[in-house]
C-alpha cells in the first residue's frame, strides 16, 4: 500500500460515517457532551448553520442561535468524539456559502425561507 | 551528539519458542522505524493533536556485541525489507540466514544476556502514554545565510543599501586583526541528526506495526527514525 494511502486510511478511520449532509441555512440540533464538575451530560444546541468548512477530519459547522436575547455562535468539529449527534431540523433556503448577514438581523428578518429537498 | 542510548540491564531470557527465541525485555526499548507522515488525531476530550505515524515492522537482532569480543556490549538491529538484489554481497554475508535488511543500527546495552541473532523486537514494546525520544536526520536546508540560519536582523531594503540579508560587522580592526573563532556566519543548515525528547505515544497498532506519536519528529516522510523510551 502506498504510504499516503495508509495515512488517508488512518485519518478516515476517525471520521463518522453517519453525519447528515448539512448546508448553510439549515437548522440543526447538535448534541455535545459537556463535563460539568465531575459528571458528563449531553447538551443540545439548536440554531442556524452560518457556514460549513470542509476539511476531512477538520470539517466544521458554525451554528448561530439567539439565547436569552443574546446571539451565540458555536463552531463544532463534526467528527469530534464530543459531538454526539447532529440532527437536521429544517432546510433553509440560502444563496450564499457564508450567512454572516444574519448577524445583523433580528427577529423574523433573521429567518430563512424553508427549502424543500 | 556523543554516546547515544545507554540502556539499563535486561531481564533473563524467556522460554525459547520454536525457531528464534523471544528477545528479552529491556527497560528502555528501542526501535528503528520509518516516518510515514503526520495526521490529526482526536483525543477523548475532543481536542485534536498533530500526530506522527511511524511504521516499524519488527526489528531483527542481527548481531550481539559483547564486552569480551568487541570491547562493548550492544545489540545490532535491522529494519526494512529490501529486495535481495539491492544489498551488496558483503551485507548479505553479514546477515547470513536472516532476511535482507536495509537499515542497521546498534543499540548499546549494559547486559545483552538472552539476545541472539534472529530475534524480533516489535511495536508491542511500547504502550500508549509512554514518553519516548525520537532521533532522525532533519530535513536539509542547503547553504543558508545568516538571516535564515541565526535569525540575524536584515539590513535596509532601499536607499542604496547593499546590506539586505548580510551579517553586520565580524569584529574589530587591527586589534585583534582576525575574526574570532566560533562567530556565527552563513553555513549549511539541516540534515543533522536531531533528537526530540519526551514525546508521548498516543497509541500503538501492533497488527499494522504502527506507532502514533504526539507532535513532530525530525526528518521528512520516509525518513528513518529511532524511537527509544525516555
Amino acid at each position: 500500500m502506498p504510504m499516503n494511502d495508509l495515512l488517508n486510511t488512518l485519518a478516515s478511520e476517525q471520521t463518522k460515517a453517519d453525519l447528515p449532509e448539512v448546508r448553510p441555512g439549515d437548522t440543526v440540533r447538535v448534541s455535545v457532551r459537556v463535563v460539568e464538575g465531575n459528571r458528563e451530560r449531553v447538551q443540545n444546541f439548536e440554531g442556524t448553520v452560518l457556514r460549513v468548512r470542509n476539511g476531512g477530519l477538520d470539517k466544521q459547522i458554525t451554528v448561530r442561535r439567539i439565547s436569552s436575547g443574546v446571539g451565540v455562535e458555536r463552531t463544532f468539529l463534526m467528527h469530534s468524539p464530543r459531538v454526539e449527534k447532529i440532527e437536521l431540523v429544517r432546510h433553509g433556503h440560502a444563496r450564499r456559502a457564508a450567512l454572516y448577514f444574519l448577524r445583523e438581523r433580528v427577529g423574523k428578518a433573521a429567518t430563512l425561507r424553508e427549502k424543500r429537498r | 551528539m556523543s554516546e547515544e542510548t545507554t540502556v539499563e540491564g535486561g531481564s533473563p531470557p524467556q522460554t525459547p519458542q520454536t525457531g528464534p527465541t523471544q528477545a528479552p525485555a529491556i527497560t528502555k526499548p528501542v526501535l528503528i522505524g520509518r516516518k510515514l507522515g503526520m495526521i490529526q488525531q482526536f483525543r477523548e476530550d475532543g481536542s485534536v493533536v498533530g500526530t506522527t505515524v511511524i511504521a516499524a515492522e519488527a526489528n531483527v537482532v542481527t548481531q550481539v556485541r559483547t564486552k569480551e569480543r568487541d570491547g562493548y556490549s550492544a545489540i545490532q538491529l535491522g529494519f526494512g525489507r529490501p529486495k535481495k538484489k539491492r544489498l551488496s554481497k558483503g551485507a548479505l554475508g553479514h546477515l547470513k540466514q536472516l532476511p535482507p535488511l536495509e537499515h542497521l543500527r546498534e543499540v548499546r546495552l549494559d547486559d545483552v544476556a538472552g539476545f541472539a541473532t534472529g530475534q524480533e523486537i516489535g511495536v508491542d514494546r511500547f504502550a500508549a502514554g509512554d514518553k519516548v525520544h525520537v532521533s532522525g536526520v532533519s530535513k536539509g536546508k542547503g547553504f543558508q545565510g545568516p538571516v535564515h540560519l541565526h535569525h540575524f536582523t536584515r539590513g535596509p531594503k532601499s536607499h542604496g543599501s547593499d546590506h539586505l540579508r548580510r551579517q553586520g560587522s565580524v569584529g574589530s580592526g587591527t586589534t585583534p586583526g582576525r575574526v574570532l573563532k566560533g562567530l556565527r556566519m552563513a553555513s549549511h543548515q539541516g540534515a543533522d541528526r536531531v533528537t526530540v525528547r519526551n514525546l508521548q505515544i498516543l497509541k500503538t497498532d501492533p497488527s499494522r506495526a504502527l506507532l502514533f506519536i504526539a507532535g513532530a519528529v525530525p526528518g521528512g516522510r520516509n525518513g528513518i527514525v529511532m524511537v527509544r523510551k525516555a
